[in-house]
């Protein structure tokens, strides 16, 4: 009885956009090897049975060597034989790659059916593909796709089921290749053409002077592109909504329940000289969904469109390439910039984006120096929110304290922990057109989840502080702090509620700084602080999964460390 | 006929590979990437204070960490 299709293939061949096609179930797809760390499970309708589709993470050959590929290899030889059948997804404009792991498969006697995937790129780029006679000397069923416009893959549900196990010698790796070299020249016909631009391009890409200076380039125009993006959604969507429409709304809901009840308390929050203070009046239907729906939601739309269009180009693995050096002296090798990247968006994709990394003590790194010194983009859009207002200085200011944070907490971790950091060893891809239909899908996916998982516990952060505030409990509890807060890091002792808060969530918690009246040298120290300690609770569980409970603890420790030398620093150190 | 590693190669110098380095996971991950003795490459560049070395086979580009790059033995015309 088949009950399973497993997707496998190599990195970056389009096999989760195959899946989608194949399942329905949109999943988040880039142009660069590694952007599935996890198993994707979803359902095939053929006919009255639904069949389960697994995509897996990406593989070069079935003898694993990262987590992320464990994982792979291991589920495909868990499963009982007769229940599965193997698709294979090639990238057509690379197949002689890509036939290493097919060869492999079919030598293990497992049912394949091929997807010579890309089809359309491949044409472009000159590359011609007899997938007749391809099948003809694999013996297995071969069917050109095109995942992305869709094409072939009725044809590839049509066809599955003739997927058999074929009887084939075990080669060793040379002969493998050997025998793929015969394969290639009977099926794969080049047509020679003259350099386009977009070759040029890659080519500069990956020298060392117009590949820094192409490297700058694009993450100054990014950078300036979120921060363009989401000030004009803030100006011109959040702020009217908000301003014009909302407020109305909630000053007939404020003269309803009258100003003095606990309930106007509770939803509305304190009136500033008679007026809702979106940002200080800390009621559940005031501050709450300011801060998230007005404050940082622009900035998510606007961080994850930039991230989506660099992905799918294929610029992420060109920057391993160049940050090589510098990730080398923390431990790490170049493709730890790309679990950095999506930290900057959410600490949470961040870490589990470093199971593509080998050791476990570069994950170990790698997933301490995110936590610690790299700031999500809920964080980011609160300093730029509150700082901003004073001066951008002291925005690159927090940025140059947390980027000096990192770099020396990785030189030192390198130092002290045992071990070697493993080599680089990664393929650039070709540059690729972005295609709006993925972007726009994975856009939506990602601000689909920021929204399910920041609203309830933004909701429960804001309710907390405000019933703490109606039944004047915020001064006991601040006292107990009193002593680090104030003595140590030279904040007001009512900070301290911001700084438990950020447990919760970090953009909340800097929310809370805003009714205190802080001066710039304070808000900019416990915007720094609310960066380097405690991750929020979602981080907190991935790490602890991730790294399991000894390296976690180990983990939570320098995070206190850095967190007492950095605030105990700037506070003596930074002029009033 | 000359031995020099990929680090020594000069751009788009084309080479023949003769020896890998020590270790059966790294020589299986190289060997699944389609670096393998007898295959022929192309030095693409590589990044100075012992950065890493792009390298083209067959149709794919590949960035192989310094370490690892001089390490990986090819022969060459002179």
């Amino acid at each position: 009885m088949l009950k399973k299709i497993f997707l496998i293939g190599n990195p970056n061949v389009g096999k989760s956009v195959v899946f989608s096609r194949l399942t329905g179930v949109r999943v988040i797809s880039s142009n660069y090897a590694g952007t599935t760390v996890d198993v994707m499970k979803g359902f095939l309708k053929s006919g009255e049975e639904e069949i389960e589709v697994i995509d897996l993470p990406g593989t070069y050959s079935i003898e694993p060597s990262s987590k992320a590929e464990e994982v792979a290899v291991a589920l495909l030889r868990e499963s009982p034989r007769d229940e599965f059948i193997v698709i294979n997804v090639v990238d057509s404009t690379n197949l002689e790659r890509n036939l290493f792991l097919t060869l492999q498969l079919i030598e293990e006697g497992l049912p394949v059916v091929v997807s010579l995937n890309m089809c359309d790129d491949a044409k472009h780029r000159g590359v011609n593909i007899d997938s007749e006679k391809l099948e003809q000397l694999l013996g297995v069923p071969v069917i050109a796709t095109c995942a992305i416009t869709g094409f072939g893959i009725k044809m590839l549900i049509d066809r599955f089921k003739e997927a058999k196990p074929v009887a084939r010698n075990k080669l060793s790796h040379r002969e493998l290749w050997q025998e793929i070299g015969g394969v290639i020249e009977q099926v794969q016909q080049l047509t020679h053409r003259h350099h386009t631009l977009r070759e040029l391009l890659e080519d500069a890409s990956v020298r060392p002077f117009s590949g820094m200076l192409m490297a700058i380039a694009v993450t100054f125009i990014s950078f300036q592109a979120v921060r363009f993006i989401g000030e004009w959604l803030i100006d011109n969507v959040s702020n009217p909504a908000f301003f014009k429409f909302y407020e109305p709304l909630l000053w007939k809901l404020s003269h309803f329940l009258g100003q003095e009840s606990f309930i106007h308390h509770l939803l509305i929050g304190d009136l500033l000289d008679g007026k809702i203070d979106f940002r200080q009046s800390l009621g559940l239907l005031t501050t709450a969904p300011y801060i998230e729906f007005a404050m940082v939601l622009p900035y998510i739309v606007s961080f994850y469109l930039v991230l989506g269009l660099l992905e799918d180009i294929g610029i992420l693995p060109r920057l391993a390439m160049l940050m090589d050096n510098i990730l080398h002296r923390l431990g790490l090798h170049g493709f730890a910039i790309i679990p950095v990247l999506l930290g900057l968006g959410c600490n949470v994709p961040g870490i589990l984006a470093t199971r593509n990394l080998e050791s476990r003590r570069e994950r170990f790194i790698a997933a301490t120096l995110i936590s610690i010194g790299v700031p999500c983009v809920a964080l980011q859009a609160m300093i730029f929110g509150l700082l901003g207002k004073f001066s951008g200085f002291y925005v690159i200011g927090v940025y140059l304290v947390l980027f000096l944070v990192w770099l020396v907490l990785g030189v030192i971790l390198n130092w002290v922990l045992k071990g070697i950091s493993p080599e680089l060893l990664v393929e650039i891809p070709p540059y690729r057109i972005p295609s709006l239909a993925i972007l726009w899908h994975k856009l939506f996916l990602r601000i689909k989840g920021f929204l399910i998982e920041a609203i309830p516990v933004v909701m429960l952060g804001v309710l907390i502080v405000n019933v703490l505030l109606y039944f004047r409990l915020f001064e006991q509890f601040s006292l107990i702090f009193a002593p680090v807060v104030k003595g140590i890091f030279g904040l007001p002792k009512e900070s301290a509620i911001a700084l438990i808060m950020g447990f919760f969530r970090k953009d909340v918690a800097v929310g809370m700084l805003m009714p205190l009246g802080l001066s710039v040298k304070q808000l900019f120290i416990a915007c720094v602080l609310l960066a380097v300690s405690f991750p929020c609770v979602a981080t907190f569980v991935i790490m602890f999964r991730e790294l399991g409970w000894k390296d976690f603890l180990k983990s939570c420790a320098i995070m206190l460390m850095v967190m007492l030398m950095v605030g105990a620093s700037l506070n003596f150190l930074l002029p009033h | 006929m000359k031995k020099i590693n990929l680090v020594q190669m000069k751009e788009k110098q084309k080479g023949r590979i003769t020896e890998l380095p020590e270790g059966s996971v790294l020589r299986n991950k190289l060997m699944s990437l389609g670096i393998y003795p007898g295959r022929e490459v192309t030095k693409i560049s590589h990044i100075g204070l012992r950065g890493p070395a792009a390298i083209k086979v067959g149709r794919s580009v590949l960035v192989i960490g310094h370490g690892m790059a001089s390490k990986v033995i090819v022969e060459i015309q002179c």
